[in-house]
């Protein structure tokens, strides 16, 4: 059966239609809850910089990661374990380094999360490349397993000193990545993340590395018999810079936004990255715009649970919905993908 | 209180029967050449359908409406991934993510966020007259809940049904070589729709036994991976029923482990015995390479 574009609008109209449904028959007030959503999210400067673009800086990281690996047929859906991981190393340096100026603490922390999120996703890297394990199942263990260490992190090595708290000690003002202007909660982690799309769009583009990935993504079987790629290198490679960039999104979410190590670190960023790579239908740019779009639906959803008592968990409903309209639309921009 | 054995015994077979259900169910999917990764989504809406049918109807109600609530995910899945040939690890993924929230929703909805202390009908261990009176391990094996026996029957059935009857032949033939099974006469996507349903009723299952023979109550996202668990050990069972089913025992004995080693008193973190499974299952898979062949159309998207 071929796609067609009937029935994939179709299967639009009736996700929006049951998702409307699914709130009336819960009792929701749905006119209010849409307001709260709009207004929690686009209704203020104040919802749009605090609320919306904080929200949008981790996921188009995150989102960066997954479609890095997508694009290079790498199906990593361990952003969330890179991420938690990243947010643990970084916030191991911040609590490590006092009396030093932020110029050199902060890059150190960065520094430390892309590195701890590419260490982590280089164990899947190597249990695909040389022992073939499907990638989608090591790198949820890894969540897993991520989660598992940083709730004993925090409830042991890494406590806050009068060990009430599961949560490390608030880092010094070093450590605190500095906000666009007073009146904002807005970090430059934001402006970080739009330019670590703008720099992968450009290597993805006009780089032989770049070139090399979307061959192999494209068409693995045709990239090993031409020879001159290197294919396990290739997947190797950005697999290491996927789990990096979520890294990256970890460590600037614990310096710029929470300022310590917490359990639920993350709200599940690592799996609403899948469907903001999928939106952008893997382009690097375009990832800045989705990012934002489901950074709105966050804060909006966030408005939506306190003004109109609606389960925020309802996202994962919404974002489920769009990947598989896309998937049906088959839009998603993954090339014919053959058995690893 | 048993001995430590004993109760090392129970707690294996106890942890692995949601698990070698679950897996059960892949191995028929994946043998007609459907990588299942909805899985989890799967085993999350029967915890879900366990709770709403217990509320109502006693467990054994509870038992029902987790095999519904699991069918009716795995149908989801397969409207995309064997109805519409999508990608099956994207759709896959999404419905995981749409059994999430949805379970979330509802359960918020309907209990309340002060639902956690809620406590529903069970299912208690009903000993086997004379065999749960083996030494050791007859407590073990024959004092347990109705699920698991349930599961006793069910692994020796798949078997027979996968290696001793034409359906079941016809099954793995699509797995193998749709185009070709389509050319004798399979129908291939009716096939794939009746695993998928197959594997939706053994998921369910497997999230209702989590719910009324272990936890006895539901938590958001209480699944906990034990989807993907399961796929690995459909791996590590080498796709075939009774391999699949002591793969899910090892499993239930690394989890069980955490009771022993307490019971022992060594000073470990806790977080440590909860993170065994996952790491178990890493190690697992990367043991296995080069020494398992996967049915050769799985997650192939081209086809009749």
């Amino acid at each position: 059966m071929k796609h067609s574009p009937r029935l994939a609008v179709g299967l639009v109209i009736a996700l929006i239609v049951g998702m409307a449904g699914l709130l009336v028959a819960a009792g929701f007030d749905v006119q209010r809850a849409a307001w709260a959503l709009v207004n929690g999210s686009l209704g203020s400067w104040y919802a749009i910089g605090s609320g919306t673009l904080i929200r949008a800086t981790p996921l188009i990281l995150t989102g960066l990661a997954v479609a890095i690996a997508f694009r290079a047929g790498v199906f990593n859906i361990g952003a969330e374990g890179q991420f938690i991981v990243g947010a643990a190393a970084a916030a191991a340096t911040a609590l490590s380094i006092r009396n030093a100026a932020p110029i050199i603490v902060l890059p150190l922390v960065l520094l430390s999360g892309f590195v701890a999120g590419g260490m982590w996703a280089s164990i899947a890297a190597v249990l695909r490349v040389r022992f073939r394990v499907l990638e989608v199942i090591s790198t949820i263990m890894l969540n897993f397993v991520a989660a598992y260490l940083v709730s004993y992190l925090v409830r042991g090595p890494m406590q806050e000193p009068t060990h009430i708290y599961p949560q490390t000690q608030t880092f010094g003002d070093a450590a605190h990545l500095p906000r666009f202007s007073t009146g904002t909660r807005l970090h430059i982690g934001f402006a970080i993340a739009v330019a670590a799309c703008a720099g992968a769009w450009w290597a993805i583009r006009f780089t032989a590395s770049g070139f090399r990935l979307r061959v192999v993504g494209a068409n693995p079987t045709a990239a090993r018999s031409a020879g001159l790629i290197d294919v396990d290198r290739v997947t190797m490679r950005a697999f290491l810079v996927s789990g990096a960039l979520a890294g990256l999104a970890g460590a600037i979410e614990v310096s710029g936004v929470t300022y310590a190590l917490y359990e639920n670190i993350s709200p599940g960023y690592g799996y609403t990255a899948i469907a903001v790579a999928l939106v952008a239908r893997l382009d690097a740019l375009a990832i800045i715009g989705s990012g934002i779009l489901f950074g709105a639906l966050e804060a909006g959803a966030t408005a939506m649970q306190r003004d109109a008592g609606v389960p925020s968990v309802v996202v994962s409903v919404i974002e489920a919905g769009v990947i598989l309209s896309l998937v049906a639309l088959g839009r998603t921009g993954i090339g014919a993908r053959k058995t690893p | 209180m048993s001995s430590p054995a004993t109760a090392f015994a129970e707690a294996t077979v106890r942890t692995a029967t949601p698990l070698a259900l679950a897996a059960i169910g892949e191995v028929v999917v994946e043998r007609a050449g459907i990588i299942n990764i909805s899985l989890e989504g799967i085993i999350l809406s029967g915890c879900f359908g366990g709770l709403v049918g217990a509320t109502h109807a006693g467990a054994m109600g509870g038992y029902a409406a987790s095999m519904l609530f699991g069918v009716a995910a795995a149908i989801a899945f397969a409207l995309f991934a064997v109805w519409l040939r999508a990608d099956q690890i994207i759709s896959g993924t999404a419905v995981t993510l749409l059994a999430i929230g949805l379970t979330g929703t509802l359960y918020r909805t309907l209990y309340g966020t002060a639902g956690a202390g809620l406590s529903i009908p069970t299912t208690g261990p009903v000993p086997i007259p004379a065999l749960s009176r083996i030494p050791v391990l007859g407590p073990g094996l024959f004092e347990q809940p109705i699920v698991t026996y349930a599961t006793y029957l069910l692994v020796p059935l798949v078997w027979w049904w996968m290696y001793k009857t034409h359906a079941g032949l016809a099954l793995r033939a699509v797995g193998e070589n749709p185009v070709a099974a389509e050319a004798t006469g399979i129908r291939v996507s009716r096939m794939r729709f009746g695993a998928m349903i197959f594997g939706g009723l053994t998921g369910g299952l497997a999230g209702g036994a989590l719910v009324l023979a272990q936890a006895g109550t539901f938590a958001e996202g209480m699944s906990a991976g034990r989807g993907f668990i399961a796929i690995a050990i459909v791996v590590l069972g080498r796709w075939h029923p009774l391999g699949v089913a002591v793969a899910a025992l090892v499993f239930g004995g690394a989890s069980a482990l955490q009771f022993l080693l307490q019971a022992l008193g060594l000073a470990l973190p806790y977080q440590l015995f909860l993170s065994l499974p996952y790491v178990l299952t890493l190690a697992g898979l990367a043991g296995m390479a080069g020494r398992v062949r996967a049915p050769a159309a799985l997650a192939r998207i081209e086809g009749p």
